[in-house]
């Protein structure tokens, strides 16, 4: 028994225990921003340690505990998201009801729920990280107590959550039933094509669409998006979503390679194009932010689904990389919507009217944000769907590429609405926006790793491969 | 020496500091002059020192004359591409480094005397900041997409700076011609580098130079026209004909400008692309014979133009393309040597009377027309010194530099077997001689116009031409040819081959130089020969000349009827059949949107009735179609 492997979950899991006990101990309202802030702190510990575990590469506890550098690689994105998420929400926690420490101490739990699911060799690890996360967020969805629109959120997220966690555990069960194993690369050994694998490998992959919010299985994401506080939104948005790919990508091209006889890459080039087909085009009518960003994500979520169609290295190390920059360019985008939307009282899309007179910082981070997410060079979103469309065109199939730029075409116009909003009307009044220092902080930090990852994208690039070559 | 060595490996500094130099301007000394001016300076003097360390340590080894240092990163990869950034380092980019850098510096320095008063003052200086990086950073390019990336950017500073004076409409319209111009060249090298890359996988020049020989047996028609197309750039960009229309017009910039950028440096970046090049065009006889006879026609042709012009500054663009031609022709003919040489005693020798030509101007005013000048060299003698020193360096008096050059290039164009370019080197050198002259003798020995009340520039403005008027003097021994080692030795391409001095072709340069001088001393210093009278005997020559051969006509007549006539039935087509498809698209899209949000209603049981109706539907999909269907389906697998 290796325990090195599980220590930075370890030391996630004291932190989160450490500071809820703080939380009760330390007098209300007053001290918790300083629960934030020891969080932002011990997160970015956690983070420069799992740096060190880079090329590790071994399993523990009977091999349902893998640390390898795709699981690192993972890691260091969860964490990335959750300390920008808990930066930007510093501000926001005060315009809660209560229970502000609490609401640092759930997104440190969700994140360890994410990084257990990283490293999940095994089935059962694999769910409980999983539920781990999701229940965490069923609680972090609802945390505007006394507010109708967020407890509506929580509740559909919690019924529909638990739905598809059932009909993938029920998929799980039915691989354990083929196989008589629940480790992911011993699953191979044992399957041939079978009804009851197709059945079992769809179920699997539903519960997992749930998770990416790939259409069909994306229902729930829009109202859960604009209900929930919206530093959760971005979480949700970000890490959940990255959380789900890390899954896929280890059982799918581990477990269940195409070479069992059951053809996923077929299901998910359907997901693909319909979730990049619809998630782009329902996006254009919307007016409120969050609704948008939520439709901009489960379009993401296609792009990213070219990439898993890809199958090999190229086609992952594709994944992770765009994964990564679309935590920057989304939490830049959130970040901002955080401020404007807690000084305004509103989320709607033409409330940002006049922001680049108001607050040019914010306005320009939104505008590099959505620019990026868009896919327009010099930015680092060129660069990664360069790479996905690539991935996919190299193995002669072109026509994912071909729906993925006419798609992206289309994205720039609810894009550049945002932007046309911001630059182009006189705001609406003169009050200044206030911006804080940890929110300057996010801001600047995403619109710099944007920038520089798109006119020199090669240190990720390869961190990303050698992520990626860890599991073939 | 540690210095050069230190030099030789952070040459990336040499650009680097430059553009430092332009944020900090940018972002924090926009409103401190004083501040922006000395910033830009220092950064240049450094790089100019770094320059020099490189240059020292390129002496030191030789081998880097064939074997050229590189250092580079990967910037980006994808299968079946690789782009890296980098530095390369030979003799040529040596040469190349010290000379942007002496100039450059040496036109910020006299800057701020030009400039001084102006309320574009900071901005003059981070646009020169930023042109020195990019210039900097397409010299020591290692691959032909790195360069490209300069070669745009040096662009978008001489758009900048030709338009500096955005107020006035003629330089609004003279930055657009110099960038649409030079577009047109930069399209053709864009197919030309798209070419090398399918071809070759790859444009590092160490690599192409290696691959080459071995891919040109196999493929010579390719070859050429890699090399032809590749070429199609620096004629845009050195102004050569048919492209040279943007030059003389890019003289509404600030007389420094015309100095830096439009003389010494940027428009000699054609002829440092065909010189980094040279092994793709070594291998097509076809492609050298085009630059060697385009390179010639234009030195003849601009001298032609010159001869007549009125304004100060046209006189000197024409000159310059007219040199810039004389440089391409060097390379045609198959003398990397004599054609670099000259790029260096002209960047002296043109920078020298640019900023001469830019402080008489400043003196008067404005006053453009050559004719309205006279006898300044009485109130300015500091300036008309300089300006005859650059003179007898451009006419080619020994022992001034251009006549090393020259020599060397009509040398060339003998030991090549051009004969019939060995004569247009000679007509274009009498030529040069003469209208240079004329402009000389007009401007500033000639009456005194009255209206005029020049003085003499400050001595920000003198320094910076003095050093100048050195180099012009004597940088042109180091490539005599008694000289061991010289010139020739180091910046070379393949075998040194020592040649002796031609002492025929030597006098007879000497007597041509002599004779346009003295020609233009009888028609403008003397006058003994009616100047005008000589125009009406040959008036259809005169026009001719005057209106430049009428290019920009014919250009403006193509634009009118061709161009304009096929973009109205384009015009129609895209109205009626682009933009109804695109509009009728677009609502379409928008339409589907709004039918597809009603999709969600927010209702509980609808979410959940259509994720369970989902996976039904997937497993009854591939339940009916068995997995081959379903991969020739989306077109291929593995």
């Amino acid at each position: 028994m290796n325990y090195s492997l599980l220590s930075t979950e370890m030391l996630m899991a004291a932190l989160g225990i450490g500071l809820l006990v703080l939380t009760i101990l330390s007098p209300r309202e007053k001290g918790h921003q300083g629960i934030g802030y020891a969080a932002v702190f011990g997160m970015v510990a956690i983070l420069v340690a799992t740096s060190f575990q880079y090329g590790i590469n071994e399993t523990t506890f009977r091999e349902i505990w893998i640390v390898d550098d795709f699981a690192v690689f993972m890691k260091q994105l969860f964490l990335v998201s959750a300390i920008f998420v808990t930066l930007s929400s510093l501000d926001y926690v005060r315009s809660l009801p209560k229970y502000h420490g609490e609401f640092f101490v759930m997104i440190i739990f969700a994140t360890l729920g994410m990084m257990v699911m990283a490293s999940a060799n095994d089935l059962i690890t694999l769910f409980v990280g999983m539920e781990l996360m999701t229940v965490t967020f069923f609680v972090l969805v609802s945390f505007l107590l006394g507010n109708g629109r967020s407890s509506e959120a929580g509740i559909k997220y919690l019924i529909l959550g638990a739905t598809s966690s059932a009909i993938m555990l029920y998929g799980m069960s039915l691989l354990y039933g083929l196989t008589g194993t629940t480790i992911i690369p011993e699953l191979v050994d044992g399957l041939t094509w079978s009804p009851a694998l197709a059945v079992a490998v769809i179920m699997i992959l539903a519960g997992f669409g749930f998770k990416i919010a790939a259409i069909p299985f994306h229902m729930w994401s829009p109202d859960i998006y604009e209900g929930a506080p919206t530093p959760i939104t971005a979480f949700l948005a970000v890490a959940s979503k990255a959380a789900g790919f890390a899954v896929m990508i280890r059982l799918f091209i581990q477990g269940v390679p195409v070479t069992t006889g059951v053809d996923w890459i077929v299901i998910i080039a359907g997901l693909a194009a319909i979730t990049m087909i619809v998630g782009n085009v329902i996006a254009i009518p919307q007016t409120n932010i969050k609704r948008m960003l939520a439709y901009s994500s489960i379009a993401q979520a296609g792009y990213l689904l070219v990439g898993m169609m890809a199958a090999d290295v190229a086609g992952i190390k594709s994944i992770l990389f765009y994964a990564m920059i679309y935590v920057f360019a989304n939490i830049g985008a959130f970040a901002v919507a955080i401020v404007v939307g807690k000084h305004l009282n509103s989320d709607k899309i033409s409330d940002y009217a006049g922001l680049g007179q108001r607050q040019p910082l914010l306005a320009i981070v939104m505008t590099v944000s959505l620019l990026s997410l868009a896919g327009i060079p010099p930015l680092a979103g060129f660069v990664g769907k360069l790479y996905l469309f690539a991935a996919i065109m190299d193995q002669g199939v072109l026509w994912p590429a071909f729906i993925g730029f006419v798609m992206s075409m289309i994205s720039v116009y609810y894009y550049l609405n945002v932007c046309l909003y911001m630059w182009r009307d006189d705001p609406k009044d003169d009050q200044p926006i206030h911006v804080s220092g940890a929110i300057k902080l996010t801001v600047v930090v995403s619109m710099v790793v944007t920038l520089v990852l798109g006119v020199y994208p090669q240190p990720l690039a390869e961190m990303a491969n050698i992520a990626a070559k860890a599991l073939f | 020496m540690a210095f050069a060595q230190f030099s030789l490996e952070n040459a990336w500094l040499i650009p680097l500091l430059p553009f430092v130099a332009f944020l900090l301007i940018v972002s924090f000394f926009r409103n401190m002059e004083k501040t922006a001016s000395t910033t830009a300076i220092i950064s240049s003097v450094i790089s100019f020192a770094l320059a020099l360390g490189v240059v020292a340590a390129v002496l030191q080894r030789p081998e880097l004359i064939e074997e050229p240092l590189v250092y580079s990163m990967r910037w980006f990869s994808m299968p079946g591409l690789e782009v890296s950034m980098g530095v390369l380092i030979d003799s040529v980019t040596a040469m190349m480094l010290f000379v942007v850098t002496l100039v450059a510096t040496m036109v910020m320095i006299y800057s701020t005397g030009y400039m001084k008063g102006d309320p574009g003052y900071s901005r003059f200086f981070a646009y020169l900041c930023l042109f020195a990086a990019s210039m900097l950073g397409l010299v020591i390019s290692t691959n032909l997409l790195q360069m490209f990336v300069f070669w745009e950017l040096v662009g978008l500073c001489s758009y900048l700076l030709i338009g500096f004076y955005y107020f006035k409409d003629s330089a609004k319209e003279a930055a657009k011609k110099a960038f649409i111009t030079t577009r047109i060249g930069d399209f053709g090298l864009l197919i030309g580098i798209l070419l090398i890359q399918v071809n070759f996988g790859t444009l590092e020049f160490v690599e192409l130079a290696e691959m080459m020989p071995a891919f040109a047996l196999a493929h010579p028609f390719l070859v050429t026209l890699m090399g032809i197309l590749v070429f199609v750039g620096p004629i845009g960009k050195s102004g050569q004909f048919p492209l040279h229309v943007w030059l003389p017009d890019a003289m509404e910039g600030p007389s420094p400008v015309s100095a830096l950028i439009h003389a010494a440096t940027m428009v000699v970046a054609g002829v440092y692309l065909v010189a980094r090049a040279f092994t793709l065009f070594q291998f097509s006889p076809e492609a050298m014979m085009v630059i060697a006879y385009i390179g010639g026609f234009t030195a003849l042709f601009a001298a032609a133009i010159a001869i007549t012009q009125r304004e100060m500054k046209r006189i000197l663009a024409y000159s310059t393309v007219s040199q810039l031609g004389y440089m391409m022709l060097a390379l045609g003919v198959g003398s990397l040597s004599a054609s670099m040489f000259h790029l260096m005693t002209h960047a002296f020798f043109k920078a020298l009377m640019f900023l001469a030509a830019g402080s008489a101007l400043h003196a008067i005013h404005g006053r453009t027309d050559i004719f309205q000048m006279g006898g300044l060299y009485k109130k300015m003698p500091w300036t008309a010194g300089f300006m005859v020193i650059g003179l007898l360096a451009i006419a080619g008096i020994p022992p001034f530099a251009g006549f090393w050059s020259k020599d060397e290039i009509v040398l060339a164009a003998q030991l090549g077997g051009y004969t019939d370019l060995y004569y247009v080197a000679k007509i274009t050198a009498f030529m040069t001689a003469f209208y240079m002259s004329r402009m000389v003798f007009v401007a500033f020995f000639g009456k005194e116009n009255p209206e005029n009340h020049p003085h003499e520039s400050p001595i920000n403005m003198l320094a910076p031409m003095g050093v100048l008027a050195f180099l012009a003097i004597f940088g042109g021994l180091v490539g005599a040819p008694w000289v061991e080692k010289g010139f020739s030795y180091w910046v070379r391409y393949g075998e040194y081959v020592p040649h002796q001095a031609d002492l025929m072709t030597m006098a007879s340069s000497v007597l041509i130089a002599g004779a346009g001088i003295a020609l233009a001393w009888v028609i403008y210093g003397a006058k003994w020969i009616d100047a005008s009278m000589l125009a009406e005997k040959a008036s259809f020559l005169h026009k001719l000349s005057y209106n430049k051969f009428y290019i920009d006509e014919i250009y403006q007549w193509m634009n009118e009827k061709i161009v304009a006539g096929t973009s109205r039935v384009l015009y129609w087509i895209d109205l009626r059949v682009v933009d109804g498809a695109v509009d009728g698209s677009a609502k379409l899209t928008g339409w589907l949107g709004d039918k597809l949000r009603l999709s969600q209603t927010g209702q509980l049981q609808h979410y959940a009735m259509i994720f369970f109706a989902a996976v039904v539907l997937l497993v009854a999909i591939m339940g009916m179609m068995g997995a081959e269907t379903a991969m020739a389906l989306i077109g291929g697998g593995k």
